[in-house]
């Protein structure tokens, strides 16, 4: 756990050493809080008295921001690693590939979750001008936390698998539009295929927490997801010790 | 003495190509051990096995007596590892590196302070410290990765071409430091430099196309490889007359004449048996000519012919 601790600090430290972070984080806040005075302008919604809530800046969230945002975190993570060859040090250091992977996932984690933190400034202004109901509020957050964390397992894949770092950005873009979508191809087939295909589908299993429901199936979804795409990478990891 | 790192059958391919074949060797605990060999020969595949960041093939390989496939954790927490590419974190400071690579070898935290202020002084960084790596020069890369390998003091100590692309100065001193940590820790260095390999080891192994051509202490290959003595004689007259009167000495295998044109001023090389001292014959045959003897020297056989002369011959077998 110690060596976890040690990674995931190298990396949050990491984040910081280049502009990117502030980059990141300025667009973050830019676009959810264009998300929010959109979802409770009167003026934007068209309504006089729009709901206090956060449902569609999660919505939009889920569709505009968590696409870019998981590869831009995570590109870098393993890809940069192989580049300049110090995957060699660590790999050869008394740590486990396990451990690297995680330490890896918690410092996106990290900065993800303190990126998200900042939105917390919306529910206060909620609080203080309106009466929102706190249940669709926190299984909201939590959606957007496990699609994050998903995002971000596909992410740290896509980065171990290459030393390129675009290729690791695209690939991972790739598979996460790809799954966000899915849910309208679902559209196009019929029956159990339909069901199938939307299943699968990342955005398909986010919705009920937007409206406040969390269901065990969907939490059991993201937690797979993010368990089954770690466990890839470690893989991954391993392999690279018998290319 | 306890065997630190020991190498049995270790056989590495990548797909059809066959990067090692069947190497065997030992290192014992204090030992200064050097890969001599050409580029592509397998030293840099040998170092990956021995610290565990490639498997081989086939065959095992030990540190410490832990596999270092099947007790690749333990077996690791014993070595320091300098790779040839140096690989640093560019975006970080000397200090932060350091410190980072001490807590993931396993350090506790409270030495680690301690010991990154000591090897950034041994390695004089001190000016540097806070510098980022990325700004720092060859030379100056190349002592944090010296840094970082010895920074957690391990038993074992690999380091893959410590010397190259440093300049003189910091060659010299890197030498120093490595000889500084014989005796304490054990150390397998991979260089194609052959006057380093002399200095500092206590032994080479000599690697040619992925296989052991060789192995003994640097003075005892001079030696055993020894096989004629030579002779370089610069004489003022006839080039000819000379060549053949130096010829008709007893012992003699060939001479040469280095020298191109028809000057009276030339320099020969004889090749002479082995064990035999020609120095006195050549000299008094020379001067019962009437020619003049402006140099005689005995040419030994440096490393960097044993070198060329073991790795051509195994290319022709």
């Amino acid at each position: 756990m110690k060596n976890t601790c040690t990674i995931a600090w190298k990396e949050i430290k990491g984040y910081f050493s280049s502009p990117m972070a502030y980059v990141v984080a300025l667009i973050f806040v830019a676009l959810t809080g264009f998300f929010f005075v959109r979802s409770v302008d009167s003026v934007l919604t068209g309504a006089n008295f729009p709901e206090a809530s956060l449902r569609d800046m999660f919505r939009q969230m889920s569709l505009f921001l968590m696409p870019w945002l998981a590869p831009v975190l995570t590109m870098r993570l393993l890809a940069e690693e192989q580049k300049m060859g110090t995957i060699e040090l660590l790999l050869t250091s008394p740590v486990k590939d396990w451990e690297v992977v995680l330490g890896k996932f918690i410092a996106s984690m990290a900065f993800f979750l303190g990126a998200l933190a900042l939105t917390l400034w919306y529910v206060l202004m909620l609080v203080w001008r309106g009466n929102p109901e706190p249940g669709p509020l926190l299984s909201g957050y939590l959606g957007v936390i496990l699609f994050g964390a998903s995002g971000i397992a596909i992410g740290l894949l896509a980065s171990s698998l290459t030393s390129n770092q675009i290729v690791a950005a695209v690939t991972s873009l790739g598979i996460l539009v790809l799954l966000s979508f899915l849910e309208l191809a679902a559209d196009q087939v019929t029956g159990i295929a339909s069901t199938i295909v939307s299943q699968i589908g990342m955005t398909t299993h986010f919705d009920d927490f937007v409206r406040g429901v969390i269901d065990t199936g969907n939490v059991v979804y993201y937690v797979s997801l993010i368990a089954v795409f770690l466990f890839l990478t470690v893989r991954s990891l391993e392999t690279r010790r018998w290319r | 003495m306890a065997t630190m790192v020991e190498a049995r059958n270790l056989t590495k391919s990548y797909g059809n190509f066959l990067a090692i074949e069947n190497v065997n060797f030992e290192v014992k605990k204090g030992e200064i051990v050097g890969f001599l060999g050409p580029n592509g020969a397998g030293k840099t595949t040998t170092m990956r096995i021995v610290t565990g960041f490639l498997p081989p093939s086939s065959g095992s390989a030990l540190v410490a007596g832990f596999d270092l496939v099947d007790q690749s954790i333990q077996a690791r927490s014993h070595i320091g590892y300098l790779p040839e590419t140096v690989p640093l974190y560019t975006d970080m400071t000397v200090e932060d590196y350091l410190s980072f690579m001490g807590s993931i070898r396993g350090m506790k935290q409270k030495t680690i302070k301690a010991r990154v202020d000591y090897v950034i002084d041994a390695c004089r960084l001190g000016d540097y410290m806070y510098s980022h790596i990325g700004k720092l020069s060859k030379g100056y890369r190349q002592r944090v990765g010296i840094a970082q390998a010895v920074l957690h003091e391990p038993d074992v100590l690999v380091l893959d071409e410590p010397t190259i692309g440093i300049d003189p100065i910091q060659i010299v001193e890197t030498r120093q430091l490595i000889r500084d940590l014989a005796g304490s820790h054990t150390v397998i260095l991979s260089t194609h430099i052959l006057p380093e390999v002399s200095m500092l080891c206590n032994r080479v192994l000599i690697i040619n196309q992925g296989q052991i051509v060789a192995e003994d202490t640097p003075r005892d290959l001079a030696d055993k490889l020894q096989g004629v003595e030579r002779l370089e004689v610069e004489v003022v007259g006839p080039k000819v007359e000379v060549m053949e009167a130096l010829q008709k000495i007893r012992g003699v295998i060939d001479v040469t004449c280095v020298t191109a044109g028809n000057t009276d001023r030339n320099i020969f090389r004889i090749r002479a048996r082995r064990g035999l001292d020609l120095r006195p014959t050549a000299s008094k045959t020379i001067i019962s000519n009437g020619w003049s003897l402006l140099n005689l020297q005995l040419m030994g056989m440096s490393l960097e012919e044993i070198f060329l002369k073991l790795t051509t011959e195994e290319a022709s077998v």
